[in-house]
């Protein structure tokens, strides 16, 4: 029987998730044994290859190709799962929640003090995606089946959920991992 | 003569003083009734329901029911927990509460309640509210993105400081805590070493240059859920 695939993205993120899953160490060989990666970062493998059991997000959607790459997740995955607080509230990203975007992007591409662009507009090529009104979590984009907080969430957290996952156990997180800093 | 009042929580039977509230009687007894709006020492104010419990059948903040004889009280049943992680679920999503940045991350209430409850993630959609801060005063600051509306610097500052420092303006979602000034916390008599300040269940008032100052591991709720010291001995009194 072919190993499950598991599936790994930054969206709106810092890419910290993703360091404390390679923070399991050496576990990680023992993780390869029994699952393969697909699209994840940690690979580079760029398009989804077929079916995963697993796809953990990491980050909120910030702006459009988030919500594509996100929902590509969903239509692959069996289980979704979000990964550290931005995936679960937005997140640093959100604070610009409580400021319309287009407050936003006057202040970051014309107005800010060390900002230099004579052109004196916010960039908008075709090629960069548009941004959204707001930072969403993950769980308000598509439906997510279970959420690991954290900011990153403990590797230890993030390994015992995968062993737990992939051996169709029960998951019983101990007190002292559930944090949401 | 002493009287004693005898109610049930959860089927066991515990005694009280007449007079006192579910919540302090079942304290004593050694039983946490969780709560956010309610501290030792101040009058019970029973705005955030978290300490909701079912009495005789209907539900009753516990922090403002006084106990009777007989009364049956339930407390750590499903349908109460339920009730009570809505509760906080409401609060997280209606203000901005960036639990990763802040500084009283590991020794925060809202949060160690989330954390006793098991919550991962809000069930309700995130608000986003547009809120202030005041950071006027030299050595306080108020950070209203964070604030829960519980009332405790408010009447911390009137029974406990003689002051009267902070009140609730506005209804609703424009409800928050303002301050007795023309302008701003820095022309308030509020000292920092009020037990207004300290009376802030979450990051919404917090002294200057002492942020982070406990390592994390060592906060708190980093190790044992919030409530866990009323279960360890049922003669303590929680802070």
């Amino acid at each position: 029987m072919a190993k499950p695939k598991i599936a790994t993205t930054s969206l709106a993120g810092c890419f910290g998730c993703h360091m404390s899953l390679l923070d399991i160490d050496e576990r990680i060989l023992a993780l390869a044994e029994i699952v393969d990666f697909d699209k994840s970062p940690l690979d580079d493998i760029k398009t989804f290859t077929g079916r995963c059991a697993v796809g953990l997000i990491e980050g909120g959607c910030a702006h459009e190709e988030n919500v594509e790459v996100l929902r590509d997740f969903r239509k692959h995955c069996d289980v979704l799962i979000s990964v550290g607080d931005c995936a679960i509230s937005g997140g640093i990203p959100a604070m610009r929640n409580m400021v319309p975007l287009q407050e936003c992007l006057q202040e970051a591409y014309v107005d800010g003090p060390s900002v230099h662009n004579p052109a004196g507009v916010p960039p908008n090529d075709p090629d960069i995606p548009l941004m959204l009104d707001k930072v969403y979590p993950a769980h308000e984009v598509v439906k997510i089946d279970y959420h690991l907080p954290g900011c990153p969430p403990p590797a230890d957290m993030l390994w015992e959920a995968l062993v737990a996952l992939l051996n169709n156990k029960p998951l019983d997180l101990p007190y002292e991992l559930v944090k949401y800093d | 003569m002493s009287q004693t009042v005898t109610l049930t929580i959860d089927g066991a039977k515990i005694e009280g003083q007449p007079g006192q509230m579910i919540l302090g009687a079942a304290q004593e007894a050694g039983i946490y009734i969780p709560r956010l709006c309610h501290k030792d020492g101040l009058t019970p104010h029973g705005s955030c329901r978290v300490c909701t419990v079912m009495v005789n059948g209907r539900p009753m903040s516990a922090c403002t029911t006084p106990i009777t004889e007989g009364m049956v009280v339930e407390n750590d049943t499903e349908q109460i927990s339920s009730l009570r992680r809505d509760l906080i679920d409401m609060l997280f999503v209606e203000g901005n509460h960036f639990c990763m940045f802040c500084e009283r991350s590991g020794n925060c209430e809202l949060q160690a309640l989330a954390y006793r409850f098991g919550i991962t993630a809000p069930k309700y959609p995130y608000m986003f509210p547009d809120r202030d801060v005041d950071a006027t005063h030299p050595d306080i600051m108020i950070d209203r993105h964070r604030c829960i509306l519980c009332g405790r610097c408010v009447r911390s500052s009137q029974e406990v400081d003689g002051k009267n420092v902070f009140q609730f303006v506005g209804r609703g979602e424009e409800k928050r805590v303002a301050v007795n000034a023309e302008a701003a916390l820095a022309d308030t008599n509020v000292d920092v070493t009020d037990a207004a300040i300290e009376a802030c269940p979450v990051g919404a008032i917090i002294k200057k240059r002492v942020g982070y100052v406990v390592p994390i591991g060592k906060r708190l709720y980093d190790h044992k859920p919030i409530g866990s010291e009323i279960e360890a001995d049922g003669a303590v009194t929680a802070k």
